[in-house]
């Protein structure tokens, strides 16, 4: 009973927030904040009973009183992002605390039909395509923070490209959190719905950035929609503040013949989740779904993918990778569905995880649901320290203990950053990951 | 070059190597055979430096300077080199870089200018030619995918770039195919000179055909036992090693 209460009791600043969610806008909208609303206030937070959030606890957001954002003026100039700003991003679009800032967005000169911008305005310029597509894959009937998310969004990016178009240029979204001197932490609820027409052809990269070392909250939904024979290439970049929380949940839905890949890099976060379900609803759909993260300290990393192969002839592939130090923590929960129809199936998943000290863990879960007969599954784990004989041989060469083991831990994240095709990013997620490493195994040598 | 007075070594727990003597000088060749069981290979580890073997009692001093006080890249620098007799496989690292690194090591270490990539390929194509070491094998992953013959080819080809003052060839024969036998026994041969010793460590007399030893030593039981010239190889191949390990328990005495 006394349970209950308290649960009940953690709830009521969140539920107060619901009842002060954004109003206004058409009346489709304002029912789907609605449900996504009565859902939250049903469900209430996860706990580690809940099968799907078993290693995450995440009573730590729940106990915490988080301020949402959307209506406040916004201060963020173009020398503070340029750090984050990759420099072949032709077109950005630029979302501090939940708000869309013009000013800092860069969409011209996009090809006709292209639409990169905020999502909000998108709701009144684009209504037919919002309404038909915004909220038709973000489960906020059994998730909660998407049901959060789903009541309290204001605004974030919205990306349509018509059928046949081929857009060159990456498209940046960036979500920004900047820190708030004066009325405590902030929580945003940001939004991405992704449209990609049939035989389309497009780069996207979501990034997710803060002031280091600030408390906040970011609770992202993004929804990408692949059209018959596209071609989505997607990269999530997680590099939240280490005192931050980050929830986001990305659900794809694959039509025929499509392709989508998701690369994901988590390097920031104090208690992290990444959700990417893919549904292959097409025949010939594929999907790949990489991941790379790196934690230390007391930090935790949860990725859950599920990939739904509903159609035959659909492959996928799946590489997650991880790195942790200290205490950190990780989890790995890799679903893979194969329907009745969905004969021909090749799936082929991997996760790999290297501790670098005694102290981190990861909780690593393959769970395959398989209905088809003639389907080709393939699942492997592989957790451990460095290899001793891969270092032995490299000093036997005349490396030093510690040349040795950076070039195995950075063979090992290469193996991932390599398939990044926006060199600009590859760098700079090159150059940022060493950087943690170099000051994780500094800790570490200095221990 | 290589002195080895007394050198006692555990694995594992277990005593291998019951007090080794043996000496090599600058320009020799000499070969350590032996039955299974009986050290070689724990000789040729313990001298490159590897972690799992616990020398317990001995000196071994290596151009005067103590080996035994080095760590394993120390050595390596200074110029000791082991071939594995299983090369490992490291993904993703790629065979080029690594030799380009542990070459930079080494001669950063000798206080000589770093070779840029220019350079260095420029020595690769040299030296690859040699052991029939192709382009893909260059640009693959150490030793990822490699065959049993390419493994040990790669194994002589790093010898051929790193030029050590001491190489000891672990086991390199085994599971080679006679071509592949022969081609790393040319590169050895190559690298042949007053300069260099080499220590081959094999089971079988048949490398020795083609790496003619000045000296052959038999380890039985953790000691030499006997040794001798080129001829004892051949001795050992006909009578094989029974007859010198009955006859090892006088001489250990």
């Amino acid at each position: 009973m006394s349970a209950m209460t308290q649960v009940a009791e953690k709830l009521q600043p969140w539920l107060a927030a619901i009842d002060q969610r954004p109003q206004g806008g058409p009346r489709w909208l304002q029912d789907l904040r609605d449900r996504g609303a009565a859902r939250f206030s049903a469900l209430g937070f996860p706990t580690v009973r809940d099968e799907e959030w078993r290693f995450t606890n995440v009573a730590p957001i729940a106990a915490a009183e988080f301020r949402p954002t959307g209506g406040d003026a916004v201060h963020a100039t173009e020398d503070e992002l340029s750090g984050y700003l990759y420099s072949d991003a032709a077109h950005r679009i630029v979302i501090v605390n939940g708000r869309f800032v013009p000013e800092l967005s860069r969409v011209q000169g996009l090809k006709p039909g292209v639409r990169v911008g905020s999502l909000a305005a998108a709701v009144t310029d684009q209504a037919d395509v919002v309404q038909r597509y915004l909220g038709q894959l973000a489960d906020f009937g059994t998730k909660a923070f998407t049901a959060l998310n789903t009541a309290l969004a204001s605004d974030g990016a919205f990306v349509y490209i018509p059928d046949g178009l081929v857009v060159d240029q990456p498209l940046h979204l960036l979500f920004v959190t900047t820190a708030s001197a004066t009325s405590g932490p902030i929580m945003s609820n940001v939004r991405a719905l992704i449209v990609a027409g049939d035989r389309s052809q497009s780069r996207i990269v979501e990034t997710y950035v803060g002031p280091q070392g600030s408390a906040y909250f970011t609770n992202a939904v993004t929804e990408v929609f692949v059209g018959e024979g596209a071609v989505v290439d997607h990269y999530k970049v997680q590099q939240e503040s280490l005192a931050a929380f980050h929830i986001a949940s990305m659900q794809v839905h694959a039509a025929r013949s499509s392709n989508f890949s998701s690369h994901s890099f988590s390097l920031g976060g104090k208690i992290v989740r990444n959700d990417v379900s893919a549904l292959l609803d097409g025949e010939g759909a594929e999907c790949t779904l990489n991941g790379l993260y790196l934690a230390d300290g007391d930090r935790l990393v949860d990725n859950h993918t599920a990939i739904d192969h509903a159609k035959a002839h659909c492959p996928s592939h799946e590489i997650y990778k991880g790195i942790l130090g200290g205490k950190a923590r990780a989890v790995f929960n890799g679903k893979i569905i194969v329907r009745q129809d969905a004969q021909k199936t090749d799936a082929k998943q991997t996760n790999r995880a290297l501790l670098l000290s005694d102290n981190a863990s990861i909780n690593t879960k393959p769970q395959l649901e398989i209905f088809a007969d003639d389907v080709k599954c393939t699942h492997g784990a592989a957790i451990g320290q460095l290899d001793e004989d891969a270092i032995f041989y490299l000093r036997a060469r005349g490396l030093t203990y510690f040349e040795a083991r950076d070039m195995l831990i950075h063979a090992f994240a290469g193996d991932i950053l390599d398939r990044v095709k926006v060199e600009p990013l590859r760098l700079a997620l090159e150059v940022e990951l060493y950087a943690q490493l170099a000051k994780d195994l500094a800790e570490i040598d200095a221990a | 070059m290589l002195d080895i007075k007394n050198l006692q070594v555990k694995a594992e727990g277990k005593q291998i190597l019951k007090g080794i003597d043996l000496h090599v000088d600058a320009g020799e060749v000499h070969a350590i055979m032996g039955p299974n069981g009986s050290g070689k290979s724990t000789l040729a580890r313990a001298l490159s430096g590897h972690p799992e073997y616990e020398v317990t009692a001995g000196v071994v001093s290596f151009e005067g300077k103590d080996l035994l006080d080095m760590d394993p890249d120390e050595r390596a620098r200074e110029g000791v080199f082991m071939a594995f007799q299983y090369p490992v496989e490291i993904a993703g690292v790629n065979n080029a870089y690594f030799l380009k690194a542990a070459l930079n090591a080494k001669r950063k270490h000798h206080g000589q200018p770093e070779l840029d990539a220019m350079e260095f390929m420029q020595l690769i194509k040299e030296k690859s030619a040699l052991l029939d070491i192709d382009q893909s094998m260059l640009s693959r992953a150490v030793n990822e995918g490699f065959s049993g013959g390419e493994k040990k080819r790669n194994e002589i080809f790093q010898m051929a770039l790193l030029e050590p003052k001491l190489a000891i060839l672990d086991e390199t024969d085994s599971g080679l195919d006679i071509d592949a036998l022969k081609l790393v026994a040319s590169g050895v041969n190559a690298m042949r000179g007053p300069e260099r010793a080499i220590i081959v460590v094999t089971h079988y007399q048949r490398l020795l055909d083609y790496i003619v030893p000045d000296y052959v030593h038999v380890l039985s039981g953790g000691r030499i036992v006997k040794s001798g010239g080129k001829e004892l190889a051949l001795e050992l191949e006909k009578k094989g090693y029974g007859w010198i390990e009955t006859g090892a328990q006088p001489v250990g005495a």
